[in-house]
């Protein structure tokens, strides 16, 4: 099985209001020290068939990242292969 | 004339805006996610609400829906395409109008009657307002925060493209309190608040949102129906 995890991240400029409610809640932990949070997105594809071609899997998942998994105005991805069960 | 209103899965406002296109003088054809036909429309609303549930962004999925295969190629040739919230957040998924719609700045579902001003009035779907024009009507989103890069902004200010901005008050941290915007043509408008909301005394706050759909009949009276 191959599977190729893409990471989907708001871009460093556009605030993540999501990731600030998280940090400031921290404090009420007792958590000190925390400059800023956050927070993307983590979608695992799992292609079907072995994972020898992994060149062409990760061009593929590149393609759907770029077309529908990110928004390229606001987000920017991550891709890489996991090999093998978990 | 015939102005068509997309259902997709999860779509609220499509009666809301059907009965606005009504009551403005037209016929209104209910279009269908699943179905590439237009059945001959003359214009196109995509109404508010969740678009298969929103899921992964707002707008995201239904970009990819056959209907708006259809709506994408016709928009190219003119014809008139008002995305109001929801549909919205489609129009700039679809790369029709630029930028993108992001979680609101406070985290809360807003959900009140707002003021905004209208700014460009040579839209097929505005032409009915006066320039400078302020109008009351409803807003109601969760990601509405109009978000751009500086050179988009600059660039839809220079060209007389931001249609409104929100007045007394940003709802959602949109930059330059942007509400709407149009394309270069002036066919795709797309509108955060909800002009089909506000048609009648009887249920809106006003009945300033009806001059939308009263413009984009007088657009076609004047320009006459798209090839």
């Amino acid at each position: 099985m191959a599977r190729v995890v893409v990471d989907v991240m708001l871009k460093p400029e556009i605030l993540d209001p999501q990731g600030q409610a998280v940090a400031n809640a921290l404090p009420r932990l007792g958590v000190d020290g925390v400059e800023s949070v956050r927070i993307g997105k983590r979608i695992e594809i799992e292609f079907a068939g072995g994972g020898d071609d992994q060149a062409a899997r990760l061009e593929q998942a590149r393609e759907i990242a770029d077309k529908l998994l990110a928004n390229p105005v606001i987000e920017d991805f991550t891709l890489r292969v996991e090999d093998g069960d978990r | 004339m015939r102005i068509g209103v997309v259902t997709f899965p999860g779509s609220l406002d499509d009666g809301d805006a059907r009965r606005a296109a009504r009551l403005a003088g037209a016929e209104d054809i209910a279009l269908w996610h699943n179905d590439p036909d237009l059945h001959r429309v003359d214009a196109v609303v995509l109404p508010g609400g969740f678009s298969y549930g929103d899921y992964l962004r707002a707008g995201a999925i239904a970009r990819f829906s056959p209907v708006m295969q259809s709506i994408i190629e016709a928009a190219g040739t003119g014809l008139p395409v008002l995305g109001i919230c929801n549909g919205f957040q489609v129009l700039c998924e679809a790369h029709l109008l630029p930028g993108a719609l992001a979680r609101n700045e406070h985290l809360h579902f807003r959900n009140r009657d707002q003021v905004l001003r209208v700014l460009a009035t040579d839209t097929a779907w505005t032409n009915g307002y006066s320039e400078g024009q302020e109008i009351l009507i409803p807003v109601k989103n969760g990601e509405g925060r109009y978000v751009a890069d500086e050179a988009t902004l600059d660039e839809l200010e220079a060209g007389n493209r931001v249609v409104a901005r929100y007045v007394g008050g940003n709802p959602n941290g949109s930059m330059r309190d942007i509400a709407a915007i149009r394309n270069e043509a002036g066919n795709v408008v797309g509108i955060m608040p909800h002009p089909e909301h506000a048609v009648e005394a009887l249920t809106g706050p006003s009945t300033d949102g009806l001059a939308f759909f009263t413009s984009v009949l007088r657009h076609l009276a004047t320009a006459g129906a798209p090839a």
